[in-house]
């Protein structure tokens, strides 16, 4: 039962897998996102109070909620590679920490732009703003702490010990909006009414979140080969793997 | 000659606390730090005390953080540099004991000392008396906390040449919501609502990491040692 678990944790498994994948999860991100945009763009009704300047919305939300997913698959990782040694593990956190960085970067910049217009500023020192902002420094401080080692071994296993740490700051991100009184808008789509949203503006938007998920799988297959062949081009499999 | 694990804890407290007798410039440089800032403060700002009284919680508690943070950087290098570390690793008590004693003694020596100065500051900024008991409480609970997770960076930077810039960029992401409930509950002590709510909170994170820290701490020594 556990036989697909230890092959994940053979390198060349993994570089196999990811680039068997990458090409499919290429294609249904581009579906994903392609029907998310047109329809969100263009066919979604304006939202009655805050016009055209909503569609924002199909970038923000997936982003921001991408972002703390990126994060606990990072953690996640991590924790496996500590706890059961698998190589493997510190390669899907290290290949995920910049692109959840930038998950992180895209949702502040573009709920900035979307506050300008809506709350009449760039920024206001609100819980999820700055909840979404420490993730963004504990990014920051698991990669730099990472390349900071002169032993890539070393600091795969710092960086990863960080990841676990920091997963504290992730039910602190989602609450933020229920616990404290927040400009932000609260909880929206996942609600325990349903979603207080009509369909021609909910699918897009689900459709989008699902486009970033994939894509998201998809630049992981590439970035986690990556980090496979640099880890490993001292082994066999790799001059064979170029080669070929 | 064997000790008990409650012996050993207690021994290296002792130790801790009297080699940071011995090197007092290291315990007051953190607190003349701490009075510097907040006198830039009022310098920078040129404000009258009443409007002081506002932004004081906040320019108390950021200036606590920050020297306490540039304490942090001799909790372990001393004893990792002379090899005493490794020595008190293979001593057959477990590392998380070790750094939960070392944590303790550090916090006692630098975040109690903070304390201590604080109502001295806490009158500079002109908060009031009634607010002090608050103050001093927040302070101390936030102090341990930050100890607790400072030993974590700590740990984790040891060997690293600039390894005190990093250990701030660790930290801090980490310590902000001690900040944050910090600085409300003396600016609500100040204003004289409830503050229970914000205490409750420092509290709760003071147990958390009391409890989980040390195991984090040694972990992060077991790798950054090697």
């Amino acid at each position: 039962m556990w036989t697909w678990f230890y092959k994940l944790a053979s390198p060349p498994y993994v570089f196999g897998v990811a680039a068997s994948f990458r090409p499919w999860l290429f294609g249904a991100a581009a579906l994903a996102i392609g029907y998310g945009l047109i329809a969100g763009l263009g066919f979604a009704p304006p939202d009655y109070q805050q016009g055209d300047a909503f569609r924002i919305i199909y970038v923000h939300v997936p982003a921001a909620i991408m972002s703390v997913t990126v994060y606990t698959v990072m953690a996640a990782a991590s924790a496996v590679a500590l706890i059961w040694r698998i190589k493997v593990g510190h390669a899907v956190a290290a290949a995920s920490a910049p692109i959840g960085a930038s998950l992180t970067l895209l949702a502040l910049v573009t709920g900035s732009l979307w506050g300008k217009p809506m709350w009449g500023t760039y920024w206001a020192w609100d819980p999820r703003l700055t909840s979404e902002l420490i993730l963004l420094f504990l990014y920051v401080g698991v990669m730099s702490l990472r390349s900071a080692f002169e032993d890539p071994a070393q600091g795969d296993r710092a960086a990863a010990l960080l990841a676990v740490v920091g997963v504290v700051n992730v039910p602190i991100v989602h609450f933020s909006v229920v616990w404290w009184n927040s400009l932000h808008q609260g909880a929206t789509i996942v609600t325990l009414e349903g979603p207080k949203m009509p369909g021609s503006m909910l699918w897009p938007l689900l459709s989008m979140w699902l486009g970033f998920m994939l894509f998201y799988g998809a630049v992981l297959c590439i970035r986690v080969q990556g980090e496979v062949l640099n880890r490993e081009r001292q082994s066999a499999w790799v001059r064979e793997a170029i080669k070929s | 000659m064997t000790v008990s694990a409650w012996q050993a804890f207690w021994l290296i407290v002792q130790r801790e606390m009297r080699l940071s007798f011995r090197r007092p410039e290291q315990l007051l440089q953190p607190l003349v730090f701490f009075l510097i800032v907040t006198t830039l403060f009022p310098l920078g700002l040129s404000l009258q005390l009443s409007l002081l009284r506002d932004i004081a919680p906040g320019v108390l508690w950021v200036a606590a953080l920050l020297s306490a943070l540039l304490s942090l950087d001799f909790l372990f290098k001393s004893d990792a540099d002379d090899g005493t570390l490794e020595q008190l690793a293979l001593s057959g008590h477990g590392l998380t004991l070790i750094v939960a004693a070392k944590t303790l003694a550090h916090w006692l020596v630098t975040g109690l000392a903070l304390v201590v100065v604080s109502p001295i500051v806490g009158t500079a900024l002109g908060i009031p008396i009634e607010a002090f008991a608050t103050m001093l409480l927040s302070l101390a609970l936030g102090t341990l906390t930050l100890s607790w997770l400072g030993a974590i960076g700590a740990g984790l930077t040891i060997g690293l040449r600039r390894g005190n810039v990093l250990l701030s960029l660790i930290v801090l992401p980490l310590a902000t919501p001690l900040l944050i409930f910090g600085a409300a509950a003396t600016e609500r002590a100040v204003s004289g609502t409830s503050v229970a709510g914000a205490l409750y909170f420092l509290a709760a994170l003071c147990v958390f990491t009391c409890t989980l820290a040390p195991f984090a701490a040694a972990a992060a020594l077991r790798i950054t040692m090697e």
